[in-house]
């Protein structure tokens, strides 16, 4: 097991490296730069700017220089927010994501799971029909539709929650069920599928055969193999919850690190864009090799691979 | 058990419903803290970096210039930090400083200000808006590097409490434009203890904001809020009727309404577009129509042919019919634009040059050898991604294909590469936009002059740009504007851009927020709002 994870961590760091390096030109080629402002700069002042930051040196000392300071965490100032590096910011915020995206998670499994399993057990009775075009639904309203409706109904008619904000336990109520709406009814549809596919194996049948009760069947039985495809769908799916969902951060004003890592691409702040970048990969290389070992923990046939 | 359960909802519903029917906003009333949606995150409170709306709103309350913002009229000066001033010739400025104190307890002195100015100058800092300050004499040579000894510099403290500045031409609404958060002091001993003069990512304000205004920074927490609470060392901190203000940033403007329905906000910074003819119709006492010095124009090319024949130039604008785009587009009681300064600055009445003539638009393009629009080339019309922005192109595609019988494509482009294009001058018809600085027309008219960086449109006039030069001599304040409404008048007979409509604010403020007054450069004087 050590070794697998060794292995894994090795194979990340071209990966890394590859991605830092498609993002740095991509952001040079991008038209307009850090400083192109309505209001159009004078030209010493975008020479003094440019001198400052260092985007006047040779492109390979940039290049190197930058890929420095993602090793070393010795980040420059923010051409976007002066004063500010990119720690700065990821440490601010991240903070935020992370827990706005594991109480998502946790909404998304609590509704995801138990409607999946009660589906497939049901198959095709109301309580799979029902459940399953409610998810269809789910998946196809985007989270700019449902965050405002929820907030409409719980913020200004119920007046129960906080419109927007990020300051008490109850604000986080509505950003967490808008964003784990959308993740249940995906899971719910991986649940049924992963549950019929294994309630039609043979071991199944034996456990029926030898009078095992359906529930015991279902829960103890078949669960641990038809919850495979929504392990496989949650080690990308955490880390894309957990670094910040732009949509709903912006809808309901949370400071996390979703809004920063498509506003440092609209403001061209290179330092943040890379950043922001290669943390979001970080998080999905980590949190697929976490899924990767736990799935070699479910399932004993992948352990001899 | 049951019963357990049912207790516990209840816990969990008194948590979210205490109830009582008192929203924030009323509790905030009780405490005397104004509640205010202002737009985004500002990536700056520091006066000599900041260069948006929403960072000024919030250094307004923290830090007072020589001259404090008039709560009613913007074309007026309120003495600040200077209690006196006089000038000779508009030229030589001299203003007396008050007995005022720093938040550290350091008094305000004239070398603060000196400093201040020495700081937004610097070539290092980069301050993107010390051209604020090129009226005075020197600054401009310093800012480039081309002199090195700020001592030539026209800023002089003669002494604790006296401050002489030197302009390079007489500027008689010198005090207007010294409200502006350009000319802003900043305390200099912190700004040393956090870096140098002239570092751009020098921390002090999150470190440390010292400050000389009504108010001072007391929590700032990125997208979230920034709070300020009343300044007990603040000069005038009697006349203070607030004891706080939280900005809150929201970008959404759907969040905002919601916001302000809900009781959470006394102020929403912008409305949902959809939503200003809904409150209009209900005559929503909440909601605002106010002047704001902007307008909304098209820059036409006039280097490209056939745009640099002044005939296709006007055609074009005879066929736009503004009152259809106001009234059916953009809804929001903005103002048709026959000309380029918008109204409200008292005195200047230029000619309402641009106006809808569809006869007199196909004439003109028969004129330039384009009878119905035959042979017109296809031009493109660009605009920056936004549905608004969008809507508008359209109505005005329409309108000239139906009265000039000429196809021009829309396109659009993401922001930066938008404004990238447009300072390139690599378009031919391209959306445009301008807010005023101050209280006076030739925050205006200088973008089209030939040396202008925001002249996208190259035009290029000896006569409008002299004009305009002449009129900083001239020392009748009515024969200076009507100098100004003339280069107005000569540019708008040339007709290099295509006005649209001139800018209104449109917000909600709850009723029991008095003081409040229409500015047409929506800069606050907080000192004068208060709750009824």
């Amino acid at each position: 097991m050590l070794r697998f994870i060794l292995i894994r961590l090795g194979q990340a760091i071209p990966i890394l490296l590859a991605i830092y390096t498609i993002t740095f030109f991509m952001v040079l080629a991008a038209p307009g730069g850090p400083f192109t402002q309505e209001r159009k700069v004078a030209p010493h002042i975008l020479e003094q700017q440019m001198e400052y930051y260092g985007f006047n040196d040779p492109l390979p000392i940039q290049f190197f220089r930058t890929l420095w300071q993602h090793i070393t965490f010795e980040f420059p100032p923010l051409t976007s927010y002066p004063g500010l590096t990119s720690k700065d910011i990821i440490v601010d915020t991240f903070p935020v994501s992370l827990e706005l995206g594991l109480l998502a998670m946790i909404v998304a499994l609590a509704i995801g799971l138990p409607v999946g399993i009660l589906a497939a057990a049901k198959k095709n009775s109301i309580l799979d029909y029902a459940p399953m075009s409610l998810a269809m639904v789910g998946i196809c309203l985007p989270t700019f539709v449902i965050g405002p409706l929820l907030s409409l109904v719980f913020g200004v008619w119920l007046g129960w929650l906080n419109i927007s904000g990020w300051f008490s336990f109850a604000d986080r109520i509505l950003p967490a069920c808008t964003l784990g709406l959308f993740y249940a009814a995906y899971i719910a549809r991986l649940t049924r599928g992963g549950m019929l596919e294994t309630l039609n194996m043979d071991y199944i049948r034996s456990a029926r055969a030898k009078g095992a009760p359906e529930f015991k069947v279902v829960i103890v039985h078949a669960l641990r193999g038809g919850i495979m495809p929504v392990v496989s769908f949650f080690g990308p799916a955490l880390a894309g919850l957990i670094s910040g969902s732009f949509v709903v951060e912006t809808i309901f004003q949370v400071p996390g690190l979703g809004r920063h890592f498509i506003q440092a691409a609209l403001s061209r702040d290179h330092s943040l864009i890379l950043s922001t970048v290669l943390f979001y990969a970080a998080l999905i290389i980590v949190a697929n090799m976490i899924v990767d070992i736990v799935q070699i923990l479910l399932n004993p046939k992948l352990r001899y691979r | 058990m049951t019963n357990r359960l049912f207790c516990s909802t209840l816990i969990v519903i008194h948590c979210f419903n205490p109830f009582s029917s008192a929203t924030p906003a009323d509790d905030a009333i009780e405490e005397g803290i104004l509640l205010l949606g202002n737009g985004s995150e500002p990536h700056s409170l520091d006066p000599h970096i900041n260069s948006s709306m929403n960072g000024h709103h919030v250094i307004v309350s923290l830090i007072e210039g020589l001259i404090a913002p008039h709560p009613t009229d913007d074309s007026l000066p309120l003495p600040g930090m200077a209690y006196k001033w006089g000038h000779e010739n508009n030229t030589v400025w001299t203003f007396h400083l008050r007995d005022a104190k720093w938040t550290n307890g350091d008094p305000v002195t004239a070398h603060d200000f000196v400093y201040s100015f020495k700081r937004i100058l610097s070539p290092r800092l980069g301050s993107q808006y010390s051209e604020m300050l090129y009226s005075m004499k020197n600054a401009k040579e310093y800012n480039e590097g081309e002199i090195t000894d700020f001592s030539q510099v026209g800023a002089e403290a003669l002494d604790e409490r006296t401050l002489r500045v030197t302009l390079k031409e007489p500027v008689p609404y010198f005090y207007n434009i010294i409200k502006h958060n350009s000319w802003f002091p900043v305390h200099p001993e912190t700004v040393e203890k956090y870096g140098t003069i002239d570092d751009p990512a020098n921390n002090w304000i999150r470190e440390e904001y010292v400050s000389n205004g009504p108010f001072k920074l007391k929590n700032w927490q990125m997208n979230q809020i920034i709070e300020v609470e009343k300044n007990p060392g603040y000069w005038n901190a009697d006349q203070v009727k607030l004891n706080g203000i939280k900005f809150y940033p929201i970008v959404s403007e759907n969040t905002e309404d919601q916001m302000f329905n809900s009781g959470a906000l006394h102020y929403s910074y912008t409305i949902p577009s959809d939503m200003i003819p809904v409150y209009r119709e209900r005559n929503d006492p909440t909601l605002k129509i106010e002047p704001f010095l902007g307008v909304y124009y098209y820059s036409l090319n006039t280097k490209v042919p056939p745009l640099d024949n002044p005939k296709v130039r006007h055609a074009l604008s005879y066929a736009v019919n503004r009152n259809t785009i106001v009234r059916r587009i953009t809804k929001g009681g903005q103002l048709p634009a026959g000309n380029f300064t918008p109204p409200g600055i008292s005195g200047y009445e230029p000619e309402s040059i641009a106006s809808f003539n569809p006869k007199r638009a196909r004439e003109l393009i028969t004129e330039a050898g384009f009878p119905n629009g035959e042979g017109f080339p296809k031009l493109t019309l660009l605009f920056n991604t936004l549905e608004s922005h969008k809507a508008i192109a359209e109505a005005i595609q329409q309108m000239w294909k139906s009265i000039l019988g000429i196809d021009v494509e829309i396109r659009n482009q993401e922001w930066k590469v938008f404004v990238n294009t447009r300072h390139e001058g690599n378009f031919e018809i391209a959306r445009n936009g301008w807010i005023g600085d101050y209280m006076y027309p030739d925050t205006f008219l200088r973008i089209l002059q030939s040396d202008s960086g925001q002249n996208d449109a190259q035009y290029s006039n000896p006569e409008y740009d002299q004009l305009i030069a002449e009129s900083f001599s001239e020392t009748d304040d009515q024969r200076r504007l009507n100098l100004l409404a003339e280069a107005e008048a000569i540019m708008l007979n040339d007709m290099p851009i295509i006005p649209i409509y001139h800018y209104v604010r449109t917000y909600r403020i709850d009723p029991r927020v008095k003081g409040w007054n229409p500015t047409p450069l929506d800069v606050r004087n907080f000192t004068s709002v208060y709750f009824e």
